[in-house]
């Protein structure tokens, strides 16, 4: 056996198996470019010049290039101090503490100027270590990737390993398979004999499929390491730019300078770095690009800060407060100029003290004006800053330690990567999405397939078993109903039958379908879960038309691109494993082997196929390939013609379905309305499927036909394309159908449940992809994006205006098509069909130019899905900026590879796939999940709480401190504005470092509305964020004015009541200290006892928090008033022996929390009982009742709070549900008796043909 | 045990990760186990699923802390109410009166020349019966005590201990007297001992003299801490402009009640400060007169003093405010929680009503 050679000679044989594979191809795509852009090269823009292989030329300038080391960093050892100071106080709030903290060092500052400086430094301090770590993370990822090693070309034909970057311009580097490439290179040679050599893209364009790039013929000689010694040549080409799709340039080799001549280059033997080689043992290549100039590079984009909409809000609120210091500074320094007077107790007129001059009243007033800014600083707290950076770190914390969002088998888990984000996952409207490696898992499997019109391998979907397994429970109940009144007892019988023998049915499959898989599973064929009994293990050749059947698999084995390479993993085996241009093919290779046709070799002009013959024994059979005609977009097919052993000669032909039926003949049509209702089925099912068929050709008839294809071959410029097109097309008719494969691009787990969740949820979601179209579409339904009975419209280019490459013409023609579009929206706005729309990457280009952009995303934004195709990295981040530019809505993108950065760096969030082997998305992200699955309870669950939990923090948190700095301007107007404070100076730090800290940090980690189960029951809690409705600027001037009341009912109160008669049986009045403790305990209790009322999730932190503050505040008058005099001042035993033992005192402060929370505590026993919110409602359904929870209202409620949704997987059973019982109820009109399938799963099966009608 | 070495190893030294394919099943599974332990620990703080009290606001909950509230303090409003209707309290205002009918158009004349008799006399009635300790105050109105320029114009380290005599750098501009060329400190220094207040107040009650007693006037952290017994007024008043009273330089300022009641500074600009008790009981309808000494200037800013006899309470002095308070907090409370009631009573929510989720009303519009 040819496969199972030792590994010792392994390396050997791939070296002879090198074919030509330039011969396999008939017409190749890759024509030398039309315009050569010679006369461009040393003008603007074409300037680069390459000394190949002579990397020394470009040490010195005008050659010298940057260097091949990429820094994603921010900072440097140098620019990180002053450069994250910048940053930090570009903050407003961060420059006015600054101020705060600089004049409290002078006489003016009413307290100590450590209690003001610590705070800043803190926070500060925090925000720039943070900025410090996640550069330093960037750092070492830039090392890692700087310091791989890559084979250079030394001098005298030695290759050395060298770290990336100390490659060079003009390098010439050897890539091993399944190495990246280090820099843009240009290919010189490769493995292959002729030069070829195959690319993946991932990293780029998030395409799994092989490119194929090859190197110029004058270059190909040089395939070995030795050769390069005498190798020199000049590459002219264009200056670094961005775009990935194009390279412009000349080569300029000769064996000596006389005879050198200029080749021109394009990107067909252009590598792009990141990109990898694969399926190609070596290549050698000459860097062109370095570093910062190499396309991906130039793709990415510095990765901005980004702040949550919450606090870009609270900005606005800060302002709003700062706008109220100011108003109040002014209040108070003018009152303390106005109210100066000459009082002989001041004695004024001895001017030490510059603050109360009444000779110079501008300076007073301006000192004043000075003072009273750092005094009333309280009503912007610096400490709100910190709380909100601990809290943050803590939801973070909790977020990453959550149980559910780890992966049991990838060992990952959910990891916020920034915690400045959190509350944003609470508010996302627009979730963008990426396809491979996001929705699927990158792999193909081989699922079902039709032969003959006989579908194998399938089981009942999912969306029916849904629908018929709801539609049992429900034709159930309406049985006894119907048994009471129905005439026809027999009909209701019947359908009861009908369903019921449709669930037993789908629930056996369901249980094959175990069985199998766990037998499949055992085998472990990666790309196969087909289960039909009557298929495998050579069943098939008892069936009735074998010669059919056998000419499908060979088409199956045959009509493809791909080689066999040995199976690495199990060596002993005699199956193969297959690479191939795309990995359907291979899958299509894999099916074929396991049905019994192994494609076991091919050489230059053969293929050898192991077959089963009808009698049960293995042959192997060789098929000499005559022509092979490939698939391209506009094709859409692709066919070999072979001759068997016999010499008869066969067109095997696999292609888009309506491409293939399109050239059928007349003779081969017998299947094709089965097959067709089949292809519906599993289009509908999200899979991708292909038509096979066969042709038998006979000998004049090839010759005919080969001698006018040799002549269009022959024929060089631009009508080539065209002719050997039509030639193509003369061959491949009269096509006899065989039936038809379906392929499942493999959804990640639970991607389908996610997707309804979170539409449910009111989420939109737009997959973006750089696949192609056809794929991104099957996807579409695969995820119950799209559905069959959606209005689908297609945004593309037409051929001629394509070709034509004019600006205006593209232009009016996408115009066109969205005014179509909208057209159709607005006639069917009344039928309740949902529209979705499919746009391709060139169409989005123009779609996406300033002038047209808003009516293409008026467009997108009405349909129900949209799917954008053949996107590039930077048109992702593009579609992104626009949709949030455009609706103003709160966006989430989402994706894995390194294409997808620009996208995950432009939303508000940007969410990386951490399962995949590329970091670049997670290392951009802003949370990094396992798997796409996790995004429901990240966003559903955290963000709701987060969301939540911040906006009450945050509210809170102006609240009391607009509480507290009022009180202090109050006192002022008691005190002349002279700028006294009330209270001692260490209550004035006590206040938001002690006592009221801790609990609205435990507010803002630990509190839940609901628990996380009835968050994900209730996606309808979710809009409450998607609305904002908890830090509107309702809720915010609504709090701010709570504050206000709040303050002036603690002041006035204590004043009023507290003097001026004695306030002690022993006849003592209140001095300053007294009543300033007074108030200060009112406050301590009334905003403690607040957030109690805000609070409705009260674990034993919460208690302790609390009530621990409180108490707090009681132990620490205790311990300072202990103090000996010397440090306690005129708090000196204040509690014992003044206040504490006078009833006055608790009596005061008992009557003034209770009026200052009683207005809040009426508004919210007001809205509670008449205008509930839905998670108040929700909360009182789940703890308030003593019935039992799970009742029925409480599932009828969780139904109903799904947002009617057009896309996921439960609006597709519930039109499939519409749909069955409208089929039913005709059922009932005609009876029909002559049915012998089970008669749903035909009406099933019949559906989306009559859709199409 | 290689094995089992070599994973424990392994986080220590940084060892490459193994991806050899053919790796034995032992190392795979301890490499297995490896990944497994990142799984989050399970805690339920870190799940989030700490028990909790999740309280509701029923409408029995509204309505029981409406008439807690409102049972609590209907009660303590009449208590304190009552108290303070026992509270009996006289004020005498007498700085208008006092000043001589000619000194009326130059009132700072009057009050500035030491020389010009500042006796002034006066009747009062008693309208209720007081019980002792009747208290004494003088009340001074629109002076600023609370000013910060004031306030801050003492040495607390002057007045605590008289090693501290020349601590006098708050005191400005009170600190120093310039004794002949050499600046010597005030004791007490600072505006606020400056400004003592000096009005005397003699009562005759049926032409016996109330015996006004000015001890134990003064808080006792204060005689006993704050104010040292070793320290005496030295310089006091010696400046060209004199503020208030004098001091007597033999006493030490711990037994200074008056300084001391005084250095106490009033929070609010309409003060009392105690001027002494009166141990006997005053009858109904008792005429007292007052035989006082206006010294002290409070006509330049035209304040007002009054003299104010009074008894106290467990709430102290007279203060309806406090129970009128919390007699209406208690009738809001009351007047909330009956209306609540009525509104159960006709029209009751049910709980969880599931017809107000926000899904539910949008379909009834």
């Amino acid at each position: 056996m040819p496969t199972q050679q030792s590994p010792n000679n392994h390396q050997q044989t791939n070296n002879k198996k090198r074919l030509k594979w330039s011969n396999l191809y008939t017409f190749s795509c890759f024509k030398p470019p039309k315009n050569n852009h010679l006369s461009d090269f040393g003008q603007p823009g074409f300037t680069r010049v390459v000394f190949c292989n002579d990397s020394s030329k470009h040490k010195t300038k005008p050659y010298k290039y940057c260097k091949n080391d990429v820094t994603t960093t921010k900072y440097n050892v140098i620019t990180f101090l002053p450069k994250s100071l910048f940053e930090q106080f570009r903050r407003v709030a961060n420059l006015y503490f600054l101020l705060v903290a600089a004049l409290s060092a002078t006489s003016l500052a009413p307290f100590s100027a450590l209690s003001l400086i610590a705070p800043l430094v803190f926070v500060v301090g925090v925000s720039i270590l943070k900025e410090g770590v996640e550069d330093w993370h960037r750092f070492l990822q830039d090392l890692e990737v700087n310091s791989r090693k890559v084979r250079v070309h030394v001098g005298d034909g030695k290759f050395v390993d060298r770290s990336w970057k100390t490659l060079r311009v003009g390098d010439v580097v050897k890539v091993n398979k399944n190495e990246y490439f280090p820099s843009d290179l240009l290919l010189l040679s490769s493995s292959y004999e002729d030069g070829v050599c195959y690319v993946e893209t991932m990293n780029l364009d998030g395409e799994t499929n092989l490119k194929i790039k090859r190197c110029l013929e004058c270059t190909l000689r040089f395939d070995d390491e030795a050769k390069f010694d005498v190798f020199k040549a000049v590459v002219r080409c264009e200056d670094p730019n961005s775009s990935l799709y194009t390279f412009v340039g000349n080569l300029e080799f000769g064996e000596n300078i006389a005879n050198e001549v200029s080749f021109p280059l394009s990107t067909s033997q252009f590598l792009l770095r990141d990109s990898k080689l694969q399926n190609t043992d070596y290549v050698y290549g000459v860097v062109v690009f370095t570093g910062g100039d190499t396309k991906v590079v130039r793709n990415s984009m510095k990765s901005p800060s980004k702040r949550s909409r919450v606090e870009r809000k609270m900005d606005h609120v800060i302002y709003v407060l700062f706008f109220m210091l100011l108003l109040i500074s002014l209040i108070a320094s003018i009152g303390s100029v106005v109210y100066t007077d000459q009082w002989w107790y001041l004695q004024l007129m001895d001017d030490t003290d510059a603050s109360f001059d009444p000779g110079n009243p501008l300076v007073s007033g301006f000192l004043q004006f000075l003072r009273a800014l750092i005094l009333y600083g309280y009503l912007i707290p610096i400490s709100l800053y910190v709380s909100i950076e601990v809290v943050k770190f803590l939801q973070a914390m909790l977020i990453n330690n959550d149980q559910h969002l780890f992966d049991e088998t990838s060992g990952k888990k959910v990891e916020a990567r920034t915690s400045n984000l959190n509350e944003e996952l609470g508010q996302v409207e627009m979730i963008l999405s990426d396809k491979t490696g996001t929705l699927t898992c990158n792999q193909m499997e081989f699922r079902k397939c039709s032969i003959e019109g006989i579908s194998y391998g399938g089981d009942v979907n999912e969306i029916v078993r849904a629908a018929s397994q709801r539609m049992n429970i429900d034709i159930e109940s309406y049985r006894f109903n119907l048994d009471g009144e129905d005439s026809t007892p027999r009909d209701s019988v019947e359908m009861v039958e009908i369903t019921s023998d449709q669930v037993l049915e789908s629930k056996n499959s369901v249980l094959d379908g175990e069985h199998d898989t766990k037998s499949l599973r055992d085998s472990g064929i990666k790309g196969f879960n087909f289960r039909d009994r009557r298929l495998m293990n050579k069943m098939w050749i008892h069936g009735s038309n074998v010669w059919d059947m056998m000419m499908f698999f060979r088409v199956m084995a045959l009509c493809h691109t791909g080689i066999p390479v040995e199976n690495e993993e199990q060596p002993g085996s005699n199956k193969l494993k297959y690479e191939a241009e795309s990995p359907e093919e291979v899958t299509f290779l894999i099916a074929a082997q396991e049905f019994g046709f192994q494609f076991c070799r091919r050489t230059q002009s053969s293929m050898f196929v192991k077959e089963i013959d009808p009698s049960a024994s293995e042959v192997e059979r060789e098929y000499k390939l005559l022509n092979l005609l490939e698939f391209s977009s506009s094709r859409k097919r692709m066919s070999v013609i072979v001759r068997d052993e016999s010499g008869q000669i066969f067109l095997f032909c696999k292609g888009a379905d309506n491409i293939i039926f399109d050239r059928l003949g007349d003779g081969g049509r017998t299947y094709q309305h089965a097959t067709t209702m089949h292809l519906a089925n599993y289009a509908e099912d999200g899979l991708r499927t292909m038509v096979f068929a066969y042709k038998k050709i006979k000998d004049s008839e090839y010759e005919e036909w080969s001698s006018s294809f040799s002549k269009a071959k022959a024929v060089i410029g631009p009508e080539r394309d065209e002719l050997l097109e039509n030639v193509s097309e003369n061959i491949e008719k009269d096509l006899v159908l065989l039936g038809a494969v379906a392929v499942d691009d493999k959804l990640q787990d639970g991607v389908a449940e996610c997707i309804d969740k979170l539409a449910q949820a009111g989420l939109k979601i737009w997959l973006l992809t750089g696949d192609k179209k056809e794929t991104a579409v099957n996807i579409g339904f695969a995820s119950s994006l799209l559905r069959h009975d959606m209005h689908l419209f297609h945004l593309s280019l037409s051929r001629d205006v394509e070709s034509k490459n004019q600006l205006k013409a593209m232009k009016d023609d996408i115009l066109n098509q969205i005014e179509a579009s909208r057209q159709v929206i607005i006639n069917e706005k009344t039928k309740d069909d949902p529209f979705a729309l499919v746009v391709d990457g060139k169409a989005l280009e123009i779609a996406l130019r300033n002038d047209i952009q808003d009516n293409f995303l008026q467009l997108a934004v009405t349909c129900a899905s949209v799917i954008c195709c053949r996107v590039s990295p930077k048109q992702k981040a593009l579609i992104t900026r626009l949709v949030k530019k455009y609706t103003g809505k709160m966006t989430l993108a989402i994706g894995d590879g390194a294409n997808d950065v620009g996208m995950i760096q432009e939303a508000d969030i940007g969410i990386g796939i951490s399962g995949m082997e590329g970091m670049q998305a997670v290392m951009a992200s802003d949370f990094s999940i396992p798997q796409f699955r996790f995004l429901e309870r990240l966003l559903i669950v955290h963000g709701h709480w987060c969301y939540k939990r911040i906006s009450k923090m945050i509210l809170y948190f102006v609240y009391k401190n607009i509480v507290f700095g009022l009180t202090l301007f109050y006192y002022e107007m008691y005190s002349r504005f002279s700028g006294d404070v009330l209270y001692d100076g260490w209550y004035m730090v006590m206040f938001n470092l002690f006592l009221t800290s801790l609990p609205v940090i435990s507010l803002g980690v630990l509190e839940q509305d609901v628990s996380s189960d009835i968050c994900l029951q209730f996606p309808a809690l979710y809009q409450q964020g998607q609305k904002g409705i908890f830090f509107s600027w309702k809720r915010i001037i609504g709090w701010m004015g709570n504050g206000i009341l709040t303050s002036l009912v603690i002041s006035i109160l204590n004043v009023y009541v507290l003097s001026p008669s004695a306030f002690r049986k022993g006849g003592q009045v209140v001095d300053i200290a007294h009543l300033g403790l007074t108030t200060y305990t009112t406050i301590v209790w009334t905003v403690n006892c607040q957030i109690a009322l805000i609070i409705t999730h009260f674990t034993w932190i919460q208690h302790i928090f609390i009530w621990g503050s409180i108490f707090s505040w009681y132990i620490f008058l205790l311990f300072y008033g202990a103090l000996p005099p010397e440090y306690s001042k005129r708090e000196y035993k204040l509690l014992i022996e003044a206040v504490g033992p006078a009833p006055m005192y608790w009596i005061v402060v008992l009557l003034v929390v209770v009026i200052s929370l009683l207005p809040y505590f009426i508004y919210m026993v007001i809205q509670r009982s008449f205008y509930p919110m839905d998670d108040h409602v929700i909360q009182e359904m789940k703890y308030g009742r003593k019935v039992v929870v799970d009742d029925e209202m409480w599932l009828r409620e969780e139904k109903s709070s799904r947002k009617p949704t057009q896309i996921g997987f439960s609006a597709r059973v519930d039109a499939k549900i519409l749909y069955l019982k409208d089929q039913l109820h005709r059922k009932k009109m005609f009876i029909i008796k002559s049915i012998t399938n089970s008669p749903i799963r035909r009406s099933i099966s019949t559906n989306p043909l009559e859709n199409r009608d | 045990m290689k094995t089992y070495y070599y994973s424990l190893l392994q986080p220590i030294l940084f060892l490459p990760q193994i991806t050899n394919a053919d790796m034995n099943p032992v190392t795979n599974g301890a490499l297995k186990s490896k990944k497994t332990s990142k799984k989050p620990e399970y805690s339920r703080f870190t799940q989030q699923e700490l028990p909790a009290w999740k309280p509701i606001l029923t409408p029995g909950w509204v309505i029981t802390s409406f008439l807690a509230i409102a049972f609590l303090f209907i009660p303590i409003g009449l208590v304190s109410l009552f108290a303070s209707e026992r509270v009996v309290e006289i004020v005498y205002r007498y700085d208008q009166d006092c000043v001589p009918e000619m000194y009326r158009g130059n009132v700072s004349a009057y009050i500035r020349n030491s020389l010009t008799n500042k006796t002034c006399i006066g009747n009062i009635t008693v309208p209720k019966k007081m019980d002792p300790p009747i208290f004494v105050y003088y009340q001074l109105d629109n002076f600023y005590q609370n000013h910060r320029r004031y306030v801050k114009s003492r040495s607390d380290k002057q007045l605590r201990s008289a090693a501290y005599e020349s601590s006098t750098k708050e005191c400005e501009p009170e600190a120093r007297f310039n004794k002949s060329g050499d600046p010597v400190p005030i004791v007490p220094c600072g505006l606020i001992a400056w400004s003592l207040f000096n009005d005397t107040y003699n009562l005759i009650k049926k032409d016996k003299v109330l015996n006004i007693n000015k001890k134990g006037i003064a808080w006792k952290s204060d005689t006993k801490v704050k104010f040292g017994s070793n320290v005496y007024p030295k310089n006091f008043q010696s400046n060209d402009l004199i503020g208030g009273g004098k001091l007597n330089e033999s006493i030490p300022l711990s037994k200074q009640e008056d300084l001391i009641v005084w250095m106490r500074t009033a929070a609010l600009p309409t003060f009392r400060k105690l001027y002494g008790k009166i141990n006997t009981s005053l009858e109904a309808h008792d005429t007292i007169t007052v035989v006082l000494e206006n010294n002290y200037n409070t006509y330049s800013f035209g304040g007002q003093k009054k003299l104010v006899l009074s008894t106290t309470s467990w709430i102290g002095g007279k203060n309806d405010f406090l129970g009128i308070a919390y007699l209406t907090v208690g009738g809001i409370c009351l007047f909330m929680a009956l209306n609540f009631i009525l509104l159960y009573v006709f029209k009751p929510r049910p709980l969880g009503d599931p017809s107000y989720l926000s899904w539910n009303r949008k379909a009834v519009n």
